[in-house]
């Protein structure tokens, strides 16, 4: 199994938090992980992706160009990465933020309302925690959720950590969803 | 596997730097390297060592001199622009002798160039981008947890021989995380009786790199330094051969191009295609012995870089003509395509 992703959002929605959490989920079950951020001329408000790869082999290139699975939170990040998810491939879409629907036929499209499911269960600054979910139960073999909700302590910064047990809800209600 | 933490690459570098008994950190920021000195700065206090973000590179390293005059070990860190500027204190540092790790997390360059992770500077780190007969060491780990060991040997090669070791990442393998296990102190013990710790009780220690005559002094440097490099050509050549034995064709590649080369070599090998990776550790000194055997019988060698094709002529030395050599690089942060690899090496065969 080797399963390369791109998370995407605006800068804050916690994509790079998404990337770690789940590397940290999978190092924790023995499988190689790499993580790489956007950098440099990103900030609050701007757009942020990162590039992970979940495998059961070591990692040769860590660069992640044509994901097997995409993750986006925003439209931008719509626009920029679903015509780069490979043919067979998995979608996965913020539909609170984002209105169109993704127009690709030979990929699994999958809609999650993350912004509305992270308000109903405490805050919607968790949203990326009900995408999460929602890819644990796509794809079981990247993560257990046991895994992931064991891996936020050490995800999260110290000075986040209070989020933590809404987090681990908004992580379930995604998985649920 | 499970003990192991996510870490980046540059926040590895400055852990392992602490654990290999590293207490001062000069340094100027630059992207792609900045959570080196931002790691520094939040740990070095913590285990009693000095943290100073200098004026400017220039400084850095002249500060870098003078804590290893004293005979601490020191590290400083910068990404390609800021090297360049590092330069003069690298030839002075290795003109006096003086031990000293610093690291470049290679950026797009030539000038200011862009923040992506390239491998331009390889002729600057090997054939010395200072003044004189000197060399930096060079290692060029690949991963994160390689990051991590060979910041512990980069310490010890360069008190071992009083030298510059120069750690060559680039702002991929600076960024990215991985998964990466601490590693041990090395423990090895070096005295330093020519540091300037104090001269109470014995004759002073001097610590300069003018050396005015030419003959009994300058010259006698030279030769000394020479004789140290041949040591380190016989000791710490580095280097990694994989599934080398059986292969019609041989990628050449070294840091972060290595990993996309063993990408290609995946999915060609799953074709059926016999081809093989040889990785330098070592930029300088080059494993040349080691790749003349990886290159022997190969029908063609192929070196990527993440440049215009600069260590392609350490390969063409070190192979003088006994091998058919192809070259493909990508300049200014880009990288190479493994497709690209695969369809040129599959061509071989055609």
């Amino acid at each position: 199994m080797t399963e390369k992703i791109i998370f995407a959002g605006f800068g804050g929605q916690g994509v790079l938090l998404s990337g770690k959490l789940l590397c940290i989920a999978g190092m924790r079950e023995g499988k190689y992980v790499s993580h790489i951020p956007s950098y440099g001329a990103e900030m609050r408000g701007g757009t942020a992706n990162c590039q992970v790869i979940i495998s059961d082999e070591e990692v040769a290139s860590p660069v992640v160009f044509h994901p097997d699975i995409a993750i986006v939170l925003n439209t931008p990040s719509l626009i920029k990465f679903e015509p780069r998810v490979k043919a067979g491939g998995l979608l996965i879409y913020n539909s609170s933020l984002i209105d169109e629907k993704p127009s690709r036929t030979d990929i699994t499209v999958v809609d999650i309302a993350a912004n509305d499911i992270a308000e109903e269960n405490g805050s919607s600054r968790s949203a990326n925690m009900a995408v999460i979910g929602k890819l644990l139960k796509q794809k079981p073999e990247l993560a257990s959720l046991e895994s992931t909700i064991a891996a936020l302590e050490e995800a999260v910064s110290a000075r986040n950590r209070k989020f933590n047990p809404v987090n681990e809800k908004v992580l379930k209600a995604g998985y649920a969803a | 596997m499970s003990d192991k933490i996510l870490m980046k690459g540059n926040e590895v570098l400055g852990e392992a730097a602490i654990i290999a008994g590293c207490r001062y950190y000069f340094g100027y920021p630059i992207t792609p390297q900045n959570e080196v000195p931002a790691y520094m700065a939040r740990r070095l206090p913590q285990v009693d060592g000095t943290f100073l973000q200098a004026e400017s590179e220039i400084a850095a390293i002249n500060m870098v001199f003078g804590a290893s005059a004293a005979g601490a070990r020191v590290m400083t860190s910068s990404s390609s622009p800021g090297i360049s500027l590092k330069q003069e204190g690298i030839s002075y540092l290795s003109g006096a002798r003086l031990p000293a790790v610093v690291v470049n997390m290679m950026r797009g360059g030539p000038g200011l160039g862009n923040i992506a992770g390239a491998q331009g500077d390889y002729y600057q780190a090997t054939r010395g981008g200072g003044n004189g007969d000197y060399r930096t060491v060079a290692l060029a780990p690949a991963t994160v947890q390689e990051i991590a060991d060979l910041t512990i040997k980069s310490f010890d090669i360069a008190d071992k021989y009083r030298v510059v070791v120069m750690l060559m990442g680039d702002g991929f393998l600076g960024q990215m995380a991985e998964g990466v296990s601490l590693p041990e102190p090395s423990n090895q013990k070096f005295d330093k009786p020519w540091a300037l710790s104090g001269a109470e009780g014995r004759e002073p220690n001097i610590v300069a790199s003018l050396r005015l005559n030419p003959e009994d002094a300058l010259e006698k440097l030279n030769d000394e330094l020479q004789a140290t490099y041949t040591q380190i050509e016989e000791n710490e050549t580095m280097s990694e051969s994989y599934m080398t034995d059986d292969a019609d064709y041989l990628l050449v590649a070294y840091g972060m191009s290595s990993r996309i080369c063993r990408s290609a070599l995946r999915a060609l090998r799953k074709e059926g295609v016999k081809v093989g990776l040889f990785r330098p550790i070592t930029l300088w000194p080059f494993p040349e012995k080691e790749l003349q055997k990886a290159a022997e019988g190969k029908q063609k060698v192929l070196t990527v870089e993440m440049s215009a094709g600069q260590m392609l002529e350490d390969v063409k030395l070190s192979l003088n003509g006994t091998a058919d050599i192809d070259f493909y690089g990508r300049t200014a942060g880009m990288l190479p395509d493994i497709d690209e690899i695969v369809r040129r090496v599959k061509n071989y065969g055609k």
